[in-house]
Parts: structure tokens; sequence; C-alpha cells
């Protein structure tokens, strides 16, 4: 069994693969030598970086996904809740491959597969039709709706649609089918979190006259799944009671036991329904829940606070927060922990003060990463957030002012990783941290990337750990110091440098 | 085998249906009956069509298939730009590839589908790029016409080797009624390169087929109706086109390695690790060989029409297919490449299969395996996993049409379940009852698949492995498929305490 086969990893670096691609270059009109490695070196240099930053309409490489995918994200942490595409087909199945490959996980999603003669005559037949076989198929307690774009740009009455459904019996009365809008062609994933995450709570809701003692807490769209282990753990140690709202943390981490099974835990939907009910809601994303606050401020009439839970500073704020809306001191156990990140970066900083880094990513998580750079004395050059906005911009350059690290930064709202690829050519820093997709810029640029975001295809189970709070920022330490040690070695294996003591 | 045999049949339970009197297919007909009740009427009509047991006596397959998906049911299927982008134009090198709509399609198709190519990425080759006009709301409500135009401008400045433009169009751009072949036509003429519309919008047919279709229509009218032109070769009787091989993990490479040891020349190869003027170059092979049939027929009998060059379909999975494949191009040619090809059968290839096959097939002998994949992968793959000793027990095409279902039957030597258009709760039912020892399928159902403690492997991507075409391939294959079935940890699935 020793004996190893050759895949493609080695396989077409033998002689008889090399001669053959050289031979086909004769048929591929493929450019000289030197005009590849002439154009190469073009795209390394200022003058394409102006040529790259004047483009007006191309987007290259974009971080961002469309709403859809946001909204699922929110759904399928609920009990027994099946999220729904309402529109093409292709558009689930892409959403449902995008987080497996992310998760390594089942993320079922139903969709009522409009075709053409959805586009002529309305989607409501399909509607009807995909409600029905989905509630009898999957048994779901919930369904949660969100749309693709050919079903936003015809225009379909969702609240009609639904409510047709129930009254020609397609699915039962009392079977909750939450639905929201969430156009591809506006905003980002983030934004159809949100849109989705408003809509769930506008229409699952129920206000009563009496307040329980609980905290909602929402995370938005944060693919860490650990994260909603570790707030758990936290509010636990405070002794405050929570309601997470959204909570995949069973579903996409569930055992391989010989018995699959569709749904695992979730937001039970009566604690969905409570929700409003609730002393508090403590949310740990900005831009992902602009909506979301705006309606629990309006609508609920409850203190909202909102964190961003990365770093020293960051976790501070998270049992502050927590502190004043349950009344309750910070435990012990937690300013241990705070200590022992302390302890952590006091030990591994004189490797990361100092380095100039890049971060890419999403708003809430770009913002949270930068702020923890400064903390151990790094110093972010390029922030680069595709689907950032002039909040963002504003935010990040405030928080990023008030650290003497983070004064250089230059803050990329809207840009992309073609983008990027030039500004990491003609502005090179020590590393970057980003997602999966910055290994093509680690392999153009040479720079190390530390991989922390979504999504992460290339790597194993890095979401099973967590990122927020003080334990999370000794993971997140981890993951930086080490790739940067890993740099120096691969820098030095063949010097004196090659230290055994780093 | 037979419907009434005692081994080797559909399910491990076969012993109770034995003692009931029952064979392997009333079995399977009773499965499928208990399937079907699932449903309510109208569904049930409709899967009715979809689901069918055959034995290898039977002449015709009833399956009814290339039709719309039920809603709600959790197909597995994708869409028209799938297919389009995804599959036909995505692996062109040299091309630049517009997801030209919102910005969601080609961020969850970017880099997904593994087609090698060489070149560098950004510089000659663009492949592995996300390449979209981001459409906002502003472009719905005004068209985006404009901003196409706009961008296959920008797109040509700052990739000055690009050889041509694909314009994949998304959902929106139909429904709002931009005339992207205008576009298409005034920038060719700027950028003095093809520009190629292509209006694969998601909701038109019924899968990724009709994707697939619209792209060759695409290539016929905008390459060969529009008479682009590849680099000069040389002639020879020995030139030859290898189409629809999309080289997964480099698929293309190990095929085309056998084609040119025979003595052919492969002038042309697409779509994987392909370049425009290989495409063009199509028209000056003396004989087409396609590989996937279901995603490039139409080109090839396109070809055929209008410049008389034949097509043959070829299957270099595993030792049977790839000899018998490979003495069916011989035939085509002279006697030279006859010996030649028969050569290397002998001496190079056949030893080489039966050190892969002494090596795996005693590991692997007796499994029975569950295989649903695309249009075309099931039933080429059946033969190299029965060259393994496993046996295809349930079956069947996520976007198949009928020629395809009556192809497969070639294939069934046992009593076989086949299913078009599988969902997850067909799937799930079909595990349960059956529990075969592997199921190849895709991403969508790798997980709640080994889940059930069921050993799985991607068929679409090769899971991140490849090639699995070739003589270097089946090595590959081998590999995995053992790897899979008896991989050490699904022996650890129930604690010892219980």
């Amino acid at each position: 069994m020793s004996e190893h086969t050759k895949d493609h990893v080695t396989l077409f670096d033998g002689k008889e693969y090399q001669e053959m691609f050289e031979d086909k270059k004769k048929y591929e009109n493929v450019e000289t030598d030197e005009k590849i490695k002439e154009t190469l070196e073009w795209t390394k240099t200022q003058e394409y970086r102006d040529l790259n930053f004047a483009r007006e309409e191309l987007t290259i490489n974009p971080l961002k996904a469309c709403q859809p995918l946001g909204g699922l994200f929110a759904a399928i942490g609920f009990e027994e809740t099946m999220p729904f595409v309402h529109g093409s087909q292709g558009c689930a199945s892409y959403f449902r491959s995008h987080f497996m490959r992310h998760f390594r996980e089942p993320f079922p999603t139903s969709c009522d597969a409009m075709t053409e003669d959805a586009a002529v005559f309305g989607g409501h037949n399909a509607m009807y039709l995909g409600l029905q076989n989905t509630y009898e198929l999957y048994k779901p307690k919930m369904i949660t709706m969100v749309t693709s774009c050919m079903s936003e740009v015809i225009g379909d009455d969702m609240n009609s649609f639904v409510k047709n459904a129930k009254e020609q019996g397609f699915i039962p009365n009392d079977l909750p089918v939450t639905f929201a809008h969430t156009p591809s062609f506006v905003g980002s994933h983030v934004v159809g979190y949100d849109n989705t995450m408003m809509h769930i709570l506008q229409q699952m809701g129920q206000k009563r006259d009496h307040k329980t003692d609980r905290i909602n807490v929402i995370m938005g769209f944060d693919t860490y799944i650990a994260n909603f282990e570790e707030i758990k753990r936290i509010f636990k140690l405070f002794g405050a009671e929570m309601n997470l709202i959204s909570d995949p943390s069973e579903t996409l981490n569930s055992p391989t036991d010989g018995h699959y099974k569709m749904y695992r835990g979730g937001t039970p939907l009566d604690d969905l329904r409570d929700a409003p009910n609730s002393k508090a809601t403590l949310l740990l994303q900005k831009y992902s829940t602009i909506k979301t606050v705006e309606f629990i401020e309006k609508e609920w009439g409850h203190p909202v606070k909102v964190v961003n839970p990365y770093g020293i500073e960051g976790s501070d704020d998270l049992m502050m927060a927590i502190s004043e809306l349950t009344g309750k001191p910070v435990p012990a156990e937690l300013e241990l922990e705070r200590g022992q990140l302390i302890d952590a970066i006091a030990d591994s900083y004189y490797w990361i003060h100092g380095k100039t880094c890049g971060i890419n990513g999403d708003p809430d998580f770009a913002y949270g990463l930068s702020r923890f750079v400064t903390e151990m004395g790094a110093e972010p050059v390029h922030v680069l957030v595709t689907n950032g906005s002039k909040e963002w911009e504003s935010d990040t350059r405030t928080m990023l002012d008030k650290s003497e690290f983070g004064k250089a930064a230059q803050l990329w709202p809207g840009k992309d990783m073609w983008h990027y690829r030039s500004l990491l050519f003609t502005e090179p820093v020590d590393f970057i941290i980003g997602n999966s997709y910055g290994k093509y810029l680690e392999r153009d640029t040479g720079i190390a990337l530390v991989r922390i975001g979504f999504p992460l295809q290339d790597r194993h189970h890095l979401h099973r750990y967590p990122t927020i709070g003080y334990k999370g920022g000794v993971q997140m330490l981890t993951w930086i110091v080490n790739r940067v040690l890993d740099d120096v070695d691969k820098k030095t294996m063949y010097t004196t440098s090659y230290d055994i003591l780093r | 085998m037979q419907g009434s045999e005692k081994t080797g049949a559909m399910t491990k339970k076969h012993e109770v249906y034995y003692m009931a009197n029952k064979t392997v297919k009333e079995h399977g007909v009773e499965v499928m009956e208990e399937i079907l009740n699932g449903y309510n009427d109208a569904t049930k009509k409709d899967r009715k069509k979809k689901l069918e047991v055959v034995t290898a006596e039977e002449e015709k397959s009833c399956i009814v298939a290339n039709r719309k998906i039920r809603p709600g049911v959790m197909s597995m299927r994708g869409c028209a730009y799938a297919g389009a982008k995804g599959v036909v134009f995505g692996p062109i090198k040299d091309m630049i590839h517009i997801s030209h709509g919102p910005v969601g399609c080609g961020q969850y198709s970017w880099a997904a589908r593994r087609n090698f190519a060489n070149g560098i990425p950004g510089i000659d080759n663009y492949v592995t790029m996300q390449i979209t006009s981001d459409f906002q709301e502003k472009d719905i409500v005004f068209g985006g016409d404009k901003k196409l135009t706009k961008l296959i401008q920008e797109a040509d400045q700052l990739f000055p080797l690009n050889k041509g433009v694909s314009i994949l169009s998304e959902c929106p751009i139909g429904l709002i009624g931009d005339d992207i072949e205008a576009v298409a036509r005034a920038t060719a003429k700027e950028i003095d390169k093809p520009v190629i519309p292509c209006r694969c919008e998601g909701f038109r047919g019924v899968s990724q087929s009709l994707g697939h279709h619209i792209a060759n229509d695409s290539l016929r009218d905008w390459i060969y109706e529009a008479e682009v032109q590849g680099v000069e070769i040389e002639d020879s009787p020995y030139n030859i086109a290898l189409i629809g091989d999309y080289n997964i993990g480099g698929d293309a490479w190990s095929s085309r390695k056998i084609l040119e040891a025979m003595g052919l020349k492969v002038v042309s190869q697409s779509t994987g690790d392909s370049t425009v003027s290989e495409i063009a170059n199509l028209t000056k092979a003396k004989v087409v060989l396609i590989h996937c049939y279901r995603s490039m027929n139409y080109i090839s009998r396109y070809v055929e029409e209008k410049f008389g060059i034949p097509w043959v379909e070829f299957n270099f999975f595993g030792p049977t297919q790839i000899v018998k494949s490979m003495r069916k191009i011989a035939a085509l040619f002279d006697e030279t490449i006859q010996k030649k090809t028969e050569e290397l059968i002998e001496k190079e290839y056949m030893p080489a299969f039966q050190k892969i096959v002494d090596k795996y097939k005693p590991r692997l002998e007796g499994k029975q395996c569950m295989l649903f994949v695309g249009g075309l992968r099931p039933r080429h793959t059946i033969p190299a996993f029965r060259d393994l000793g496993v046996e295809v027990t349930i079956t069947g095409y996520e976007f198949a049409h009928n020629d395809d279902y009556a192809r497969t039957l070639e294939y069934v030597e046992n009593t076989t379940f086949m299913v078009d258009d599988m969902n997850e709760y067909e799937m799930e039912k079909l595990l349960e009852t059956f529990k075969p020892d592997l199921v190849g399928s895709g991403i969508k159902e790798k997980y709640s698949t080994q889940k059930s403690g069921i050993p799985f492997r991607q068929m679409h991507s090769w899971d991140y492995s490849g090639p699995y075409h070739g003589v270097d391939g089946f090595a590959v294959f081998a590999r995995d498929m053992d790897m899979a079935v008896n991989g050490a940890v699904w022996k650890k699935l129930t604690p010892p305490w219980k």
C-alpha cells in the first residue's frame, strides 16, 4: 500500500507532460515568453496601478457575494427551519455549494425552481408548489424565504403569494413562512443577512406586556461556528440568560455517526417569537445588522447595543456591554481570560510589532481585525473591503486614527482583489489577512497569507475555532504569529538564522 | 446478471426478499412505489416518469428526462449559466469571461471547477478569475449595455494578451431586454478580437444542459460562422480535435498523452486548457473525438454538417473502455496508427492496468456504488468501476436527455435503479434502503451521505484529486475509490460502549 500514486500534485511535472505542454503551444497562439514576461512585469508597476484604479465599470475578483446567500445563513440558525429560494434553481444550488465548500457540512435549501414561464406569468404557481412539496417532504417547522434576482426583476409580490398559498391550502395556515426581498443587485451578502433577519424578527416576533430577563444576541454574518458556542459560554460565566437569535452551531457542526439529520438545534421558534420581550438586544456585527437594529429600536423599544468583539478592546467592549445590559459584573473567569490574551500577545508581539499588513474581508471583520493587529503593534497599510460603505470607511478611519500604528492605514472600500494586487505590488506589506481567495495574491506577490475570513475553501476546519472574545483573540494571534514564523523559516531555511528558538 | 440472480443484488437485505420470493427487480419496484407514495398526486405523477428499475435485458429506458424540476423537492440541478460559463466557456484560458449581471453567479462559480490550464493567471490565462459587471439597481433600471461596452474596453486594456471576450448573461439581462449582441458586435470591432455573447440566463431551460447548448450555439455563430481564424497549422492526416474534455484535475492532459502516443496530432483541444485559436482550428481536424457527449455534441454535429468532419464518441475511463476506445479511434486511421495503438496497449498499457487492478481490485471487489452525476459520467465510469470489481446499482443524471438513458442501458449488467434529476428526499430514501458501499455524486450530496456513514467521492470535481482520464488517471481513480471505501475512519462510527 505504501507505493505512491502520482496525481495532479506531481504527475504533470514529469518530462513527458512538460514536453507535451511545450508542443501544445504551437496550436495555442500563445505569445512569446518575452512578451508574457514583459506584460507580467508591467502589471506590477505604478502605471498599471493607475490604469487599474481608473476603471469604472469592470469588477475583477470582488470580495462579496449576493444578498440571498447571507439570507440563507440567517435562516439556517432556527429550529427545524428550511431556507427557501424564490427564484431560479441554479441560485439555490450555488448558495448550497458555496456554504458546503466552506463548512464541509450539509446545507439544505429548497427552491421553487422558476423558469421562463414564471418570468412571463409570475412566480406564484412555482411558489405554491414549492412550498407544498417542501412542507410535505421535509416537514419543516418554519420556512424562511429569500428571493433571487429573477423574482426581484419581475417584481413578485411575496406577501400575497404566501398568503394565497395558505388560503388555497398548499400549506397549513399555521406554518410560519417568513419572506424577505433580497435583490442580488443591491448590497452584498451582509445586507441579505440583515434584510432576512429583520423580516424574520418582524414576521415572527410577538410582543407581549411582560419582559423576560433575557438578552437577545444576534451574531451577524459570522461563519465561525465556534463563536456561537463562545458567546454562550461567556453568558454562562456571567450567569446571565441569553436568547441567541439564529444559532447554526449544531446544524453546521453535526456528527458523523451513521444517521444524517437535516435539522439539528437552532433557536427554538418559541424563543424567536418571544424575542421582542427580552430586556435588551446585543449585536456582534454592525454592517450586517443596520436595518435589524433600526427595526428593534423602533418596534421593540428596548436597549440595543452593537459591539465589535475582536481583540482586546473589542472583547472589553463585549464584556462591558453584557455587564451593562445584564447589570452583572464581569466575572473573574473572564478577567483571567483577558490576562491570558494579554499574556499571549506579550509572548508573541515581537514578531509582529512594526510589521506591515493588509487586511481584506467583510466590513465588521476587517474593522475588528485591523484594530486587533494594531494592539500587537502591527501596522495595517491596506484595509480593503469590497462591500464596505462610506459609514464603514469613516468608522474605521476614526478607530485607526486613535492608534499610532493605525494612522498610516489606507482604507479601500468598494475595491476588489485585482485592485489589491496592484496595491501589494506598489506598496507591499509583510503579511496579508483574508479568505482563501488571498492565495492568488500570495502566489503573485510572495506575501504570506493568514487565512481568517469567509470563505475558507482550501484549508480545513478553521471555522471550528473561535475568533471573538479573549479566547478568540488568542486563537487569531496564534494563526497570525505562526504564519509569520513559517514565513521567517521559509526565508531563512538555508541561512544561519534558521533558529530552533523563535 | 439478471433480475432473478442471487448475488450482487441491489440490496444487502436480499436474503429477506428471496424468502419472500421476490426478484431484485420486484424489490426495486416496491422501493420505487414507496418513494413515490411519499409525494402528493401531482408530484407523484411527475416523478413517476423519472424513476425506473432496469435489468440487463431492458431494450429501452422509460425515463422521460430533461424536463422541468418539480418545485420544492430540493433538486441537485444548476442552471443554464452554470452550463455555459462553468462548463463550456469558463475553461477557455485566453478569453475574458464576463459574468454579466449581479455579482453572485460569478462569485459562486469562481475557480470552483478545477479546469486546469497552463499559462500565467491574470496575464495570459484568465480561468481562475471572477470577472463581472457587478450589476447595481441603476443598471437594472436603465439597462447595462453602456456599462458592458465600457467594461470590455477596460478589460482589454488591463489584460492586453487576451484573445477574446465572452459575455455570459445572468438572469436579469434577459428580463430587462439588454442587447448584448449589439454590444458584442461593436466592441469586437473596436478591440479587434472576438466578443461572444451568450444568452445563458439561469431561468432558461430546466438545467445546466440548455446552457451547454446555448454556449455551443454561441461558438457556432460567433467563431465558425464568423470565420475566426486560428494559427496556421501543418496539414496532416493525423490531425484530430479532442472536445468535451474540461481538464478537471488535468483530465484532458492524460487523455491527450494517449492520443499523441498513438501517433495522432491534437490540433484542437476544448474547452479544457483551450484557446480561441484551438477552438477555431477545430475545423482543421480530420476527426473530432468527443468525450463529454452531453455538453458538446451540438458543435460536433454542426461541424460534421457544415465542414464534413466526422465525429466519434470515446471513453477514457478505466482499462476496458480505454482499450476499446483506442481501437475504435485507431480504426479511423491507417495501419501505422493501428499498429502503434496495438503495441501501446500490449506493451505499456495492459501491464500498467494489470498492476493497478491487482493492487486495488481485491480491496474493492463486490462493493456496490451509487453514482449520480451530470449528463455523462455515470455511464462513462460504470465500466471503470466494474474493472475494479465495483457494481453500480443506483444511478442517474442531473441533466441528461432521453438519449443519455438509452446509451446507459448499454452498460447495465445488473439490476439497476435509475433516477433522473434525483432530489434530496429520494436520495435519502435510496441510501437508507440500499446502503451502498460508496456514493459518487456532487458537493451538495457529499456531507449528508458521509454523515449517514457511507463513503463518498465528489464525481464532478474529482474531490480535489484527479486526473481520472487515461492510464495515469485510472491509477488515481482506483486509489481514490479505495481510499474512500476503505478509509480507516469508517470503522469507527460506533463508540465502543454502544
